[in-house]
């Protein structure tokens, strides 16, 4: 029997007929909406007198610019206000659900779609954001696509596509405590490069992605665009059966019962051949920090940035030069030596309940740094804020000298007033370091929760695997 | 969308590997609900020596003499070449648009990112992937030579060098054809809209639950 894995079976569920030329029509079943990316493609639709295809497969919900301080004053930046609020008109106009800004249900839209049940085992699950690969957590097929293609999809509930090849990335042994998913997809970043997984669509296995919760998949997935592969995935399991178990749009009853037996084939046959496959030892990963101004410039947190000089490539040599410059580091500088202005605990990669916790933790009673400027706790969505606060977490990051902030995406990309200065350097948990992406000449490190709380504490990187002060 | 079939055109070297869409087009740019208008801040951050702000006129800004857009000798340049991985990141067409109002129709690199790459044929921009080495000997020419300029064939998928030489590029021919010929997409699709229905109908028994929120 032909052997499959998890991306050609979700593949195949979903191809409605292939093209004369040889592309398939991907049929789609959950379309989640935000609006940076969304205004253009509801006026192709009014334009050319089109309605959604199907109103009850998307939800909506506004994340990259609202703000993430007091919102009873409504957004005072102009043009970010007349796009959100293109973004509600659009929802009533085409009868489609949006969580709006001051639903409890708000949030990252990474974080509110498995969070509502809105994703599904075995779904595929598209959105105008890159950093859809998240959903794959759940063992879906879930990819970013770019604003014509949100208008396609509204229309059409199609898209044209080219099948990607396979890779299975497998993380085998036990992490260490204090490492993270985080510290997985940085290190596998690390190992294949930024285009490492580009016309790949990625499944993680082994046995440190299976001990991680659905949280700690989602995060491995979401920085799968990173490696330069659209789409990320984990097999389903008893944890994945769970984690779905009694969500708002999860299915109830006998369908329950019908969508569990289905979603048990939801894994790759064994012996499936995969196009490439990584193997890494979860045992062997530190902590990691990036130094530079592409995720693939990472390094163990007990690593020294680069020497350029020590490169033969020149084209690469260029980077590293370029990224030290804008990054205002010298080669050979220990990572432990790198000094701090801001902390930035939020995003679609890190801002769920479970990255509360591990930050909560390793700060354990201690106090921020006098040295840092400015440290952001900026939950993924309404419900996470308020499951924190019923732990407790709020006051421990606010009596740390934390600032606690309503949910969005807030400065992972700095489009609302959450942004670094010039020059700065930040501890972030987020998933892009480029140059100016957290605000024009800031300088970002992506970490872990864990880390990122460290750091905060003590003014620049540690290894928080040897932080003996911390409850980790 | 303009088709694409021909491009006699200048062409402007950034010499760099990962150019993601957050340098192509910066974030306080995307807070706009249109298409068109992105092109005075294509490259921003690396064009400008002051921060941009969305509806801002750019003509007066103080530009940034080193970076190669603002070289006079690529003023008018239709094809852009770079380095590995163009166009990663963030999913935002913007980057796009911005490209296309800015004048680029062609850009060439070693390779893409996947969703830059896609978004290209979606706005009548045509990407293609040259080896390394061929793009490495494009960038010593163009040094060289002022005013370089390279004739791009989709149809015969191939882009003539001044010297007469011609390099093959791949494309896929469902792109080819929608670029070639500029059609709608959704339009094309919508032809499918049978099999569609028929997909759903036996899906609704398969997996009833995908239809009941």
């Amino acid at each position: 029997m032909l052997k499959n894995t998890l991306y050609d079976k979700l593949w195949n569920s979903h191809q409605v007929r292939t093209t004369a030329e040889g592309a398939s029509v991907l049929y789609i079943d959950r379309h989640l909406v935000h609006e940076v990316t969304s205004p253009q493609a509801f006026e192709g639709l009014r334009i050319a007198g089109r309605k959604p295809w199907r109103v009850d497969s998307v939800l909506a919900v506004p994340d990259h610019n609202v703000p993430t301080t007091d919102r009873s004053v409504g957004i005072s930046d102009p043009v970010a206000r007349v796009q959100v609020e293109t973004l509600d008109n659009n929802c009533v106009e085409f009868g489609l659900t949006e969580f709006k800004m001051d639903d409890p249900r708000q949030g990252i839209v990474h974080v509110v779609g498995p969070e509502a049940g809105a994703t599904l085992p075995g779904m595929t699950v598209v959105c105008g954001d890159s950093h859809t690969s998240t959903h794959g957590a759940l063992g879906a097929l879930a990819f970013g696509i770019g604003t014509s293609e949100v208008e396609h999809v509204l229309a059409t509930q199609c898209l044209i596509q080219q099948k990607s090849k396979n890779m299975l990335v497998r993380i085998d042994g036990q992490l260490r405590a204090g490492v993270s998913a985080k510290d997985m997809a940085l290190a596998v970043i690390g190992e294949i490069g930024t285009a490492g997984g580009t016309g790949y669509a990625i499944e993680f296995g082994g046995e440190a992605v299976r001990a991680l919760s659905i949280e700690g998949r989602m995060t491995l997935c979401n920085m799968t665009i990173e490696a330069g592969a659209r789409a990320g995935m984990v097999a389903v399991d008893e944890k994945t059966i769970e984690y779905v178990r009694g969500r708002t749009y999860a299915p109830k009853g006998e369908q329950w019962e019908q969508a569990k037996a289905a979603w048990a084939d939801l894994h790759s046959d064994d012996g499936a051949e995969f196009d490439r496959v990584v193997t890494l030892d979860g045992a062997t990963i530190e902590p990691q920090v990036t130094w530079g101004t592409s995720p693939e410039m990472v390094l163990p947190v007990d690593g020294h940035v680069p020497r350029p000089e020590d490169e033969v490539d020149s084209v690469k040599r260029g980077n590293i030069e370029r990224a030290l410059t804008y990054m205002g580091l010298e080669g050979g500088q220990a990572i432990t030596d790198i000094q701090l202005d801001k902390v930035f605990i939020g995003s679609c990669t890190n801002s769920r309940i479970e990255d509360l916790r591990d930050a909560a933790a390793v700060i354990n009673g201690r106090k921020v740094a006098e040295t840092i400027n400015q440290a952001l706790v900026v939950p993924g969505s309404g419900l996470v804020k308020r499951q924190a606060e019923a732990e407790g977490l709020d006051k421990l990051f606010i009596d740390a000298g934390f600032e606690w902030r309503e949910p969005g995406c807030s400065m992972c990309l700095a489009m609302n007033a959450d942004r670094l200065e010039s020059g700065e350097h930040c501890a972030s948990t987020s998933n892009r370091n480029f140059e100016g992406r957290q605000g024009q000449g800031g300088r970002t490190h992506l970490v872990s929760p864990a880390m990122a709380a460290a750091a905060a504490i003590a003014g620049h990187f540690v290894d928080v695997t040897k932080d003996n002060q911390g409850g980790v | 969308m303009d088709a694409f079939t021909t491009l006699d055109g200048l062409v402007v070297p950034l010499d760099r590997a990962n150019v993601d869409t957050d340098a192509i087009i910066p974030k306080q740019f995307l807070k706009s609900v249109k298409r068109s208008g992105f092109g005075p801040n294509l490259f921003d951050e690396w064009r400008y020596l002051d921060r941009g702000e969305p509806d801002q006129d750019s003509s007066g800004r103080p530009l940034n003499s080193d970076f190669v857009l603002n070289q006079p000798r690529y003023s008018g340049a239709e094809i852009l070449i770079a380095r590995d991985n163009f166009g990663c990141g963030s999913s935002r067409e913007h980057a796009v648009w911005a490209l296309l109002d800015y004048g680029i129709r062609v850009v060439i690199a070693p390779s893409f990112a996947d969703i830059f790459y896609n978004n290209c044929f979606k706005n009548g921009v045509l990407p293609f992937v040259l080896a390394a080495d061929e793009v490495d000997r494009i960038f010593k020419e163009i040094e060289a030579n002022e005013g370089y300029r390279l004739q791009v064939d989709l149809a015969a998928q191939h882009v003539t060098l001044p010297s007469g030489e011609t390099m093959r590029f791949e494309i896929d021919n469902f792109r080819k054809e929608c670029l070639l010929q500029g059609l709608d997409e959704i339009g094309l699709s919508l032809q499918h809209a049978d099999a569609v229905r028929n997909y759903e109908t036996k899906r609704k028994q398969d997996a009833p639950w995908l239809f009941s929120s």
